[in-house]
């Protein structure tokens, strides 16, 4: 296929006398004339990105899943035992019982921000490696998709690890029931990485993340029912709880591990696609104004 | 066909117009080099020229393909290496290539048969397993131009593919692209340095201030836009000496302490010279580098 006849353009001279070793070696290409056949159809082009950020992960899988599921799983279990014992039942189970969807929804949040923003962040701006992407025939679109399905990923994981807890120690009511979580887990994975995408679109450095995490997690984690239920707030901040996105993950959460339907799940789902569509779509406009203006 | 045509290119920043109706097209199989000083808008024409970011006004095609919206297409036959090091340090030599490749949407096998080929062409055989981190700034750059040949390329981009390099490593790398040109490939290359200018492009853009102001291969710019013979003065008594010297050389420029007389007797100016005590001179033919300080001035650009 690949004849010098192919490859013959304006200067012949130039190339009649080709040679050098990497000329040979590279007999064996496809007809240079025609482009690679595109076997990334567009619904999967972000696929690249997402295999080239799991093959890091895998090397350093050993210290990130540790960091990623020691922290929540000491606090659910260190509150739900020793604090549990002076609360008794809350809502009707015991006291871990109720935070292991808390702490579920909790830990699937962390892990997605924090890939979307320190992890996403030096792989933007410190490694350059989104640079390096775009130079080859993906768009920013693919490189977000492929960032936000990844952060995504790595938050079901987080999530999964919190579940298998969850079974192994028996907080649940109906194993049927618990299944629904997965698909919560991945709807609260996508709201995350899609808010932490949006930050990471205009962090000037790390220490950014901190407003992010003091002005926004932080206070959130603590109004959105984690360690207790709402309706314990004052009605006021109560009714702003109902504005952040973790306490929709934990409405959606809570009643499956409990045993019943939630009260509102269409509500809570719109919200949450909402806050993740928002996210991702504002933080893709603000990257494009970033790096390619 | 022409690999890179670009026609009336506009772009501006806050009212700075960065690239100024610049028009160049790269005749295939040959190095076409931009030469600028910093600032003079050889990085934006690249990114226009790549289709990564949007012109204000003109026209480009790469590799026939009408951009913007055909970017993503056209890249898939273009290597882009940039200015700055993106390799991706946790993974090894052979892992960034991998990775790369699929983003071209190579098949696994089909990468893995060009990897030995690649690497033996950047020097790099037996680091196919080393980690980046481990690599010299002159390796990383020679992974750098593997990577940017993984898809087999018809036209190779180079930012400043030498800058911040050691005289040897920069000599590897210029090694690796006359292969290239050789192969016939079609380069495009900025640089700021006269002598990567000199010997690796057979045309060259002078470009400043967003417009291309000379174009031409290098030796017939010197020919062309300078006298043949640079006398350089200095010492004391210079300033006595100046008005002697517009007398006796075509054009005088005054650079820092040195005095630079462009003429094509050089004899009565060195004959001149010989008899002045304090004053210190050197002869040399004109080159790039003159053509380039004449036709953009000798003011520092920052």
């Amino acid at each position: 296929m690949r004849g010098e006849g192919v490859r013959q353009t304006a200067s012949g001279e130039k190339r009649a006398d080709g040679g050098g070793g990497w000329a040979q070696a590279g007999a064996s290409h496809p007809d240079p004339s025609h482009a690679p056949p595109d076997r990334l159809s567009p619904s999967l082009r972000w696929l690249p990105v997402w295999q080239r950020n799991f093959q890091v992960w895998k090397k350093l899988a050993g210290p990130s899943i540790l960091g990623n599921l020691a922290d929540p799983l000491l606090y659910m279990l260190g509150l739900g035992y020793g604090l549990g014992r002076f609360l008794g039942e809350v809502q009707g189970v015991p006291y871990l019982t109720f935070l292991a969807a808390g702490t579920l929804a909790y830990s699937v949040m962390n892990s997605a921000t924090f890939e979307t923003l320190y992890s996403a962040f030096s792989r933007m701006h410190v490694q350059k490696t989104w640079e390096a992407i775009l130079n080859t025939p993906l768009t920013l679109t693919d490189v977000l998709l492929g960032e936000w399905l990844w952060a995504t990923s790595k938050s079901l994981l987080s999530g999964l690890a919190i579940l298998l807890v969850i079974w192994a120690l028996g907080l649940y009511a109906d194993f049927a029931m618990t299944l629904w979580l997965l698909p919560v887990i991945v709807l609260t994975g996508l709201t995350f990485a899609g808010l932490g995408l949006m930050l990471n679109a205009v962090a000037p450095n790390y220490d950014f993340f901190l407003y992010y995490f003091t002005l926004f997690i932080t206070p959130m984690v603590l109004l959105s029912g984690v360690f207790y239920p709402t309706d314990a707030l004052p009605g006021w901040l109560a009714a702003a709880a109902q504005g952040l996105p973790l306490t929709h993950a934990i409405a959606l959460a809570r009643p499956l591990v409990l045993g019943h339907w939630p009260e509102a799940p269409l509500l809570n789902v719109l919200v949450l696609l909402a806050f993740a569509l928002t996210g991702f779509l504002i933080g893709l406009a603000l990257t494009r104004r970033r790096l390619l203006r | 066909m022409p690999p890179l045509e670009l026609k009336g290119l506009s772009k501006r920043y806050g009212g700075v117009a960065v690239v100024d109706d610049l028009s160049l097209t790269i005749a295939p199989g040959r190095c076409h080099g931009l030469l600028g000083p910093n600032g003079a808008g050889k990085t934006t024409t690249l990114r226009l020229a790549l289709g990564l970011i949007e012109a204000d006004a003109g026209e480009i095609r790469l590799l026939g393909h009408p951009l913007p919206h055909a970017a993503a297409t056209a890249r898939r036959r273009v290597g882009v290496v940039p200015q700055t090091d993106s390799l991706d340090p946790d993974f090894t030599v052979r892992e960034n290539l991998l990775a790369y490749a699929r983003y071209f949407g190579l098949r696994r096998r089909e990468a893995e048969s060009r990897i030995p080929a690649l690497l033996e062409f950047a020097g790099l055989a037996g680091k196919a397993d080393a980690k980046v981190p481990t690599l010299s700034g002159g390796m990383k750059r020679r992974l750098t131009l593997a990577r940017a040949l993984i898809n087999d390329p018809e036209l190779i981009v180079l930012d400043e593919p030498t800058t911040g390099l050691d005289p040897q490593a920069r000599h590897l790398v210029w090694q690796g692209l006359r292969r290239l040109i050789h192969q016939g490939k079609t380069l495009l290359l900025t640089t700021h340095f006269m002598d990567e200018a000199e010997r690796l492009c057979d045309r060259i853009s002078i470009i400043d201030r967003g417009r291309i102001i000379a174009e031409d291969s290098p030796r017939a710019l010197v020919t062309r836009h300078i006298e043949p013979h640079v006398v350089e003065v200095y010492g004391e008594g210079l300033a006595q000496w100046e008005g002697c010297a517009s007398s006796l050389c075509r054009r005088c420029e005054h650079a820092g302490e040195t005095l630079f007389c462009y003429t094509d007797d050089p004899k009565a100016v060195t004959d001149a010279l010989d008899g002045q005590e304090g004053l210190r001179y050197l002869h040399r033919p004109a080159n790039l580098e003159d053509v380039f300080l004449k036709l953009t001035g000798r003011d520092l650009r920052e």
